[in-house]
């Protein structure tokens, strides 16, 4: 089947099966690997993306289902304001190790501060809780969240 | 992360080469001796350029170019060794550029992330490099100045003379520096380590700003013209053989280009098992595909091999007698008879994945008898081996570059993925080939992390002090040699600091593989033997600290049997009064539900002791805090990702512990298949965390791994401070009160 989307503002045609999830139409029909494979079941978020502004699990989103939906990923996020102030406090504490999981940890944090702009800690808890970092830098995906939101002051964590 | 690590070499020498850079500028080959009981050194191709060639290259606009020879693989390795380079090198981080290096043995040595080697083993090496770079340029300056190399200095990468006033930068006596004979590397002076000015300085990864972007540097992000998608189906359980395949209907599926039946080698090193490959335009079409396939497996070798008859044999070999002693100090029988007091105990855990984020995967071209492979391994070098022994294809035909790990944890010292990708490349020339593990396969052949049991027994004299020990281990292995990574460690506390000991061992046979874990035998023996240790300290009548640092005794070195690391009694006294010190585990209060545990243990030449607390509410654990204190010699060369790496090794304990990981086996079938049933930590688990430095006078070394070991023994400790209950068994499993 051919479906047209609308992939960072660009529009892509593909000629897939409707079951084919989004993150396969991503990275080995379009070449957009910054979306990684995880897990397959929506279980990591390592596959997140934006659908309609909206952190959706591109490993469980049949393309069939997307119709006119305007989908963001990882290699256009710092086009948004908030995803560029995200990336500056990723990288003002250098936050990952191994660095696989943080597309998808950098689009749900996205998707929360879009939502809410001055997050809990408790908030970002919740919000964050679905993406799972195996190097385990949770501590500083979560200040690295809180700078971005402006609710607290990058400190010098090392 | 295995083996453990060995001596550095000390008395190997690198060898240094000086050579003028493409379009002018100094390269400098720093030939770093070959590893130890290396067999053949890999001819490789020529280089592909000149300035790759390089280990230092500075152009003539003074750009520092510095190969990082290791794999990275999440340790922050890719950083950490090009700051010792560039600090001696003394020019300014800014002009730094890091290119990963291929996999080249007679030029770089080992390239290896394992055992937490590397800064141990580079330390030196990467030091007298950049010294001598900066040697070089500072003559060549000398001579275009017409003065004595003696009267220069160099900051930030320029060359003063102070005299006159005088600079010049690195890239304007480039070229002429390249005609220079390069220093005796053993000779040529070091920086006085008060003068470092990168090593020690917190600094961002070189990777993570690509990595915010979601650009392409990982093994799975590999893309080559016509490249297609395979995956590779094996047998259900361990040891399968493939008796027929009809693959006939996944030949038809959508986007299906071959589909290869592909008889394995029996090896467990390669990994290459009986299987069938699929080969499609998109990797989820490929994988759709293996539900068409109609295969017959025949899996007689598993049948039995199940966790709950392992558990079994296992309760019938601890109650019976040791199949060997493995280290007898002293009458152990006779002390733990005479004693005063004797307590005893069973400890276990179980097998356990290792699950990095990115799943295995690899990509291979074969062409005209040559292979060239884009993979994620931590053992490329050993990559190279398996794939000749696995194939029969030479080094000298192989061209292996190393991208970017998504996690390794130990796994990628396994290049098993890497034989399947080379063996299904081979089977379609000249197509270029991905082959990606799903999670669930993932999950299913791991090297695991072995179970094991341990019967302790330990014997308290009149005076509350400890005069004997003993351990019956009960392990995996052929009745001669344990399996992979399920040894003992004889050297293992409080082995040396107690005067009558026993350490003994059964083994019974899997036909599951294991393999090394983020800090092997220690991420399970520091579990059972500091907890029962716990248990030893309270019979006393004392704490574990105090238990510990009585047998510590006096600072000295305790020696290992065999060619084990020596063991400095004074820098775990260290680190054990540091944690005390900033827990204030002396005046810590009591409190119904809630307490504080403490463990210390050494490994990977890294000295750690950990204090956690943890409240119980029915048999719900909730962590509030864990104190680190750490020697890993007198520099933390990147306090950023030193921080980081303790940090995560901290959650990934308490994730091994709390989050319910166990692998079980049914007639040799994995029963777990993904983040649900083989759950890792996440976001909500993690607890304050403050990191204490002790930094002794010995030289730097590895923290992929040491700061893990204490963390689950303090873990248990604490639990039994906050609600009596002893946690004997991993994972964590409390009664709902």
């Amino acid at each position: 089947m051919g479906y047209r989307l609308e992939i960072n503002g660009a529009v892509h045609e593909v000629d897939v099966p409707a079951e084919m999830p989004l993150l396969w139409v991503l990275r080995d029909e379009l070449g957009l690997v910054g979306t990684k494979y995880g897990c397959g079941r929506g279980l990591c978020g390592a596959c997140t993306v934006h659908v309609d502004g909206a952190a959706q699990r591109s490993c469980l989103l049949r393309v069939g289902s997307l119709g006119k939906a305007k989908i963001r990923t990882i290699e256009q996020i710092g086009a948004t304001e908030i995803g560029a102030r995200l990336q500056r406090a990723w990288l003002e504490i250098d936050v990952m190790q191994c660095g696989y999981c943080q597309a998808g940890q950098i689009m749900t944090a996205c998707a929360l501060l879009s939502r809410t702009s001055q997050p809990s800690d408790a908030e970002i808890n919740a919000a964050m809780t679905g993406n799972i970092c195996r190097c385990a830098c949770y501590h500083r995906i979560r200040s690295a969240i809180r700078t971005a939101a402006g609710v607290e002051e990058a400190g010098h964590v090392a | 992360m295995s083996p453990e690590p060995r001596a550095a070499g000390i008395d190997r020498r690198t060898v240094l080469k000086a050579s003028l850079l493409a379009g002018g500028g100094l390269a400098l080959d720093a030939l770093i001796p070959l590893p130890f009981g290396a067999a053949h050194a890999a001819a490789g191709e020529p280089a592909v350029a000149a300035e790759l060639s390089a280990f230092v290259a500075i152009a003539p606009d003074g750009t520092v170019t510095i190969m990082s020879k290791n794999p990275e693989i999440g340790q922050g390795i890719k950083t950490s060794l090009p700051m010792i380079v560039a600090d001696e090198l003394d020019c300014d981080w800014s002009q730094v550029r890091i290119a990963q290096a291929e996999v080249d043995q007679a030029r770089y040595g080992e390239q290896y992330a394992g055992g937490s080697t590397a800064t141990t083993r580079d330390w030196m090496p990467m030091r007298q490099t950049g010294a001598a770079a900066r040697a070089m340029l500072v003559q060549a300056a000398a001579n275009r100045l017409k003065v004595d190399a003696a009267e220069l200095t160099t900051g930030k990468g320029r060359i003063f003379h102070r005299a006159t006033g005088r600079s010049l930068g690195y890239g304007e006596v480039a070229s002429a520096a390249a005609s220079l004979p390069p220093p005796d590397p053993s000779r040529v002076p070091l920086k006085d380590p008060a003068q470092f000015s990168i090593i020690g300085r917190p600094t961002i990864g070189v990777d993570s700003h690509r990595i915010v972007k979601g650009e392409p540097i990982f093994g799975i992000d590999t893309r080559l013209p016509g490249m297609l998608y395979a995956v590779y189906e094996v047998a259900p359980a361990y040891g399968g053989r493939l008796v027929k395949a009809d693959v006939a209907a996944a030949q038809r599926a959508a986007g299906v280009r071959h589909v290869i039946p592909m008889t394995g080698n029996g090896d467990y090193d390669s990994g290459l098992a009986d299987g069938v490959a699929i080969l499609a335009t998109n990797w989820w079409l490929a994988n759709e595909a293996r539900a068409k396939l109609v295969v017959e497996w025949d899996l007689s070798a598993a049948a039995g091999h199940s966790s709950s008859a392992y558990r079994a044999r296992a309760e019938a070999m601890i109650a019976a007698r040791p199949a060997e002693d493995l280290r007898v100090d002293g009458d152990p029988t006779r002390q733990l008879a005479a004693a005063v007091k004797r307590v005893a105990a069973r400890y276990d855990y179980p097998f356990i994945a290792h699950a990095p984020m990115e799943p295995q995967n690899c990509a291979a071209r074969y062409h005209d008898g040559k292979l060239e492979i884009w993979a994620p391994s931590q053992t490329p070098q050993r990559g190279l081996t398996v794939l000749e022994k696995a194939l029969g294809i030479g080094p000298e035909n192989i061209r292996l570059h190393l991208t970017r790990c998504g996690g390794g944890f130990g796994r990628r010292l396994m290049n098993d993925y890497m034989v399947q990708a080379a063996a299904i490349a081979r089977a379609v020339p000249g197509v270029p080939v991905q082959l990606i593990w799903s999670r669930e396969d993932d999950m299913r052949r791991d090297y695991y992390r072995p179970g094991g049991w341990h019967s302790f027994e330990a014997g308290i004299g009149a005076n509350g002090e400890l005069i004997a020990f003993a351990d019956h281990f009960v392990t995996f292995g052929d009745g001669k040699t344990p399996a992979r990574a399920a040894g003992y460690n004889v050297a293992m506390p409080p082995a040396g600091l107690v005067p009558h000991l026993r350490y003994s061992q059964s083994m019974m046979p899997t036909v599951v593989t294991t393999g090394a874990l983020r800090a092997p035998g220690s991420n399970a023996l520091a579990f059972a033997s500091q907890s029962f240790l716990d248990e030893v300290a309270l019979a006393a009548g004392t704490d574990l600290p105090a238990l510990m640092l009585t047998l510590l005794g006096e600072r000295r070195e305790v020696p290992a049997p065999g060619n084990g690391i020596a063991f400095d009694t004074g820098r775990a006294r260290d680190v054990i009064e540091k944690v005390l010190a900033i827990s204030g585990w002396s005046t810590r209060s009591a409190q119904p539900g809630r307490g504080r545990g403490f463990a210390f243990y050494f490994s990977h030449r890294g000295y750690f002791a950990e204090v956690v607390e943890a409240s119980v509410a029915g048999d719900a654990v909730q962590v509030h805090k864990v104190w680190v204190a750490g020697d890993i010699g007198s520099q933390i060369v990147n306090p950023m990702g030193a921080e980081n790496q303790v940090r995560g090794a901290v959650i990934d304990g308490l994730a091994q512990a709390l989050a319910g990981q166990a692998i079980e086996f049914v007639d040799g079938v994995v029963q777990q298949s993904n983040f649900d049933s083989f759950p890792l930590a996440r976001m909500p688990l993690t607890p304050e965390i403050e990191i204490a430095w002790v930094k002794s006078a010995k030289p730097p070394t590895g923290l992929g791994e040491p700061a893990l070991p204490p963390v689950i023994p303090a873990l248990a400790n604490a639990i039994f401070a906050a609600t009596g209950t002893r946690v004997r068994s991993l994972p964590v499993r409390l009664k709902a009160a």
